[in-house]
């Protein structure tokens, strides 16, 4: 078969399975309203890493992928710094999960089928489709390079057989499909079984070609490329309701697409000052409205969440909500500014609150109020005394992602020490768990982890310094109907499920 | 630590003593790891924004304490017509680099004037004028002599403590402050990661060129105008 060759394809490698594509098995568990999100109910369903190692084999032979992901997608250290996975993302049904890192390739998982003979591998997601994103570039008016790590992935909702996600750099953003392909043609008349073209001179008959099945194989193409139009780092990408348009936000504008046109964007915000000396404030993440396709938020570095309606105007400068907490005077300090500082915002599925992470705390807004938040939750309190420290050595600029649940009861969000925190907003209660290689073996059932502030320690717990800083949690994801939650650690990405008796 | 109630109780403590001690100096040092922090933004391949704009903010703010502090201590000399904003460093030109300047950089504005109160301070330290551009300006322009002297002592300890690479000169700097504690190394360390040595970088802050003619610069100030122009110069 012939490329063309204005198409790269990268051939994937992960297992081959038998089979068409199809929509999930399964009938979702009951949502975690029902279980709440208490003790010990999380177990470890799999623990994936990709190593670098896999993208070196050679894409035109034909490898046995099985025997590869046997041998190098479980428990192997292969870790380089270009496999620190840098976001995670369910799709629309949670079959798939896509995990981008920090060398610019995105790895999607997708769900394990049930299967009457295997119940026990039930929520097991193993590699669908590997393939490299982004590659680094030079910026040559700059003399700056510019970074391949995948800041964030978007799915777009599933509308044919192919799956379509979003994958962006710090400058560009890339439409991928990813399809499957189980049939081939066969039996060309004027091409031989290599693609050669035969010689018109020896074809003596006529036939027609047939498809025949073949090997299961996933692709992944590069559809759209959407460059050229930020100046600044892209922080955040966001797919409309309408399933036509995205937008993407850097440090200082925000931009709106169409799918289908790359070679223009619309600028919808724009908070760049006249005078660069002047600025004071960057936009930290944006995201659209999930119902309402004219509405978007974006938040800041000063702790303000802005709500724009692009039916306003043109230039969404002006806002129509600004939401934003009074500064508690008790707790002013040199490092208010830098530990209000929103480093992801959150619409709910249902679209009638938003969730804001600062450095120290997840916050749940209601859209119909503006002068507070209607739940504050504290990620890790004990860290407000230590904020000099966490400023000296950069900590404190960490930007922690935060995510719902499927029915928006519990949120959760990462901290330092590979610990993870969810919050049952029903119940007030709250948990911390661990991602980590030691404590967790497959479908053990987690233990909550408590870490002491003052004072005598329990055996259990953790003091606060000997938290370790390098391991942060700061992507997150939850399967959108089932408690399945994909939590990555450096190069590490674990799967939990709530145990379901 | 400095967290909690620092600045509160600073700004409380009118009637007592001026400014403790321990109060000044754990601001002086906050300022001086922030501005490091911004030198070194500068250095890497891809500056983060959001960050150099946080710390550049931070510095704002250290700097107006210190400069409403010292105003309450040393009554206003000479120039008391000017307001406690144009006595601010021009932090903007601190911070040009990292997030680059469209067009050119409009040189005339923040502390175009001359200082005329400039120092005749510590012993040995340059006499008042800064002949050179507005960052030369800005730089001499805005502090109150006080802050001005500590911010160049701390300088001092920083190029001292990175030229001689003893981890043990940045003790002194942070010497009050309890709690865990990184030494400026390890900091440095840290942040520039594994792409280079922090030695390395620093070398290109030594003095290379020499003073314009005609005005007789100390070493540690050269150095200071030298900095400041390679943040401006890109």
């Amino acid at each position: 078969m012939v490329l063309q060759p204005s198409e790269r394809h990268y051939r994937d490698w992960s297992h081959r399975r038998l089979g068409p594509w199809c929509s999930p098995t399964g009938s979702p568990a009951p949502l975690s309203c029902e279980t709440g999100c208490g003790e010990g109910s999380w177990i470890l369903v799999c623990r994936l890493l990709v190593p670098t190692q896999v993208s070196l084999l050679s894409m035109e032979e034909d490898i046995d992928t099985r025997k590869i992901n046997n041998s190098f997608l479980r428990d192997h250290s292969y870790a380089t710094e270009a496999d620190i996975i840098s976001t995670v993302e369910f799709n629309h049904t949670g079959e798939l999960l896509a995990t981008g890192d920090k060398g610019g390739r995105v790895v999607i998982f997708q769900r394990e089928q049930e299967s009457k003979n295997q119940v026990h591998r039930r929520g097991e997601y193993n590699v669908y489709s590997t393939f490299q994103s982004h590659e680094p570039e030079f910026d040559y008016l700059k003399s700056l390079e510019i970074e391949e790590k995948i800041n964030k992935i978007r799915w777009l909702p599933q509308q044919n057989a192919a799956y379509f996600l979003l994958s962006t750099n710090d400058k560009t953003v890339k439409l991928w499909k990813v399809s499957e392909r189980d049939k081939r043609p066969e039996g060309y008349n004027l091409k031989d079984e290599e693609g050669r073209l035969r010689d018109p001179a020896t074809i003596t008959t006529l036939r027609v070609p047939v498809l025949r099945p073949m090997d299961l194989m996933v692709e992944a193409t590069p559809r759209r490329v959407f460059a050229n139009a930020h100046t600044y780092h892209i922080n955040s990408i966001s797919v409309n309701s309408d399933y036509e348009t995205y937008m993407s936000a850097d440090d200082l504008r925000i931009n709106l697409w169409n799918f289908e046109i790359t070679n223009q964007s619309f600028n919808i915000v724009d908070i760049k000052p006249a005078n660069m000396e002047e600025l004071t404030e960057v936009i930290t993440a944006a995201e659209f409205h999930p119902h309402h396709c004219n509405t978007f938020v974006y938040s800041s570095s000063k702790g303000t969440i802005r709500l724009c309606d692009m039916r306003a105007s043109a230039l969404c400068d002006r806002h129509t909500k600004f939401f934003e907490e009074p500064e508690d005077p008790s707790n002013r300090s040199f490092f208010s500014e830098i530990i209000s500082s929103i480093s992801d915002v959150k619409f709910s599925h249902s679209g009638r609150y938003i969730m804001t992470r600062d450095y120290l705390t997840v916050k749940v807004w209601d859209l119909n109020m503006e002068n507070r938040p209607i739940e504050t939750y504290q990620v890790h309190d004990y860290l407000r005394s230590k904020l000099c420290s966490l400023y000296e050595n950069d900590c404190i600029f960490d930007k922690f992602e935060c995510v719902w649940n499927g029915s928006d009861s519990v949120i959760m969000t990462g901290s330092y020490n590979n610990f993870f925190r969810m919050f049952d907003r029903n119940t007030k209660r709250d948990v911390t768990l661990e991602a980590s290689r030691e404590n967790s073996k497959p479908r053990a059932i987690l233990k909550p982890r408590k870490v002491c502030v003052g004072g005598k320690r329990r055996k259990d717990e953790i003091s606060v310094d000997s938290l370790d800083f390098s391991k942060k949690i700061l992507h997150t994801a939850w399967h959108p109907s089932e408690n399945i939650i994909a939590v990555a650690a450096t190069n590490n990405l674990y799967i939990f499920q709530d145990k379901v008796n | 630590m400095f967290a909690r109630g620092l600045k509160r109780k600073c700004a409380d403590s009118e009637d007592s003593p001026p400014a403790p001690p321990a109060c000044s100096l754990q601001r002086q040092s906050l300022l001086d790891m922030s501005l490091v922090k911004l030198q070194l933004c500068h250095m890497l391949a891809e500056p983060n924004l959001c960050r150099s704009v946080l710390i550049a903010n931070t510095v704002r703010q250290l700097q107006e304490e210190m400069s409403q502090d010292s105003a309450w201590q040393v009554p206003a000399p000479a120039s008391a017509g000017r307001g406690p904003l144009e006595r601010l460093v021009s932090t903007e030109i601190l911070c040009r680099t990292p997030w680059e300047q469209q067009g050119g950089h409009s040189a005339a504005d923040s502390g175009g004037s001359p200082a005329p109160d400039l120092l005749s301070e510590p012993p040995g330290a340059p006499s008042a004028q800064a002949p050179r551009g507005a960052p030369g300006c800005a730089w001499e322009a805005a502090s109150p002599r006080e802050s001005r002297g500590g911010f160049q002592r701390s300088l001092d300890q920083i190029f001292e403590t990175l030229d001689s690479k003893a981890p043990r000169a940045a003790e002194g700097l942070f010497a009050d402050v309890d709690g865990p504690y990184y030494d400026l190394d390890a900091v440095l360390t840290g942040m520039v990661g594994a792409k280079s040595v922090p030695g390395d970088g620093f070398e290109t802050l030594a003095p290379t060129g020499a003073p314009p003619p005609g005005v007789s610069y100390k070493r540690d100030l050269g150095e200071l105008d030298h900095v400041v122009e390679i943040l401006v110069e890109t």
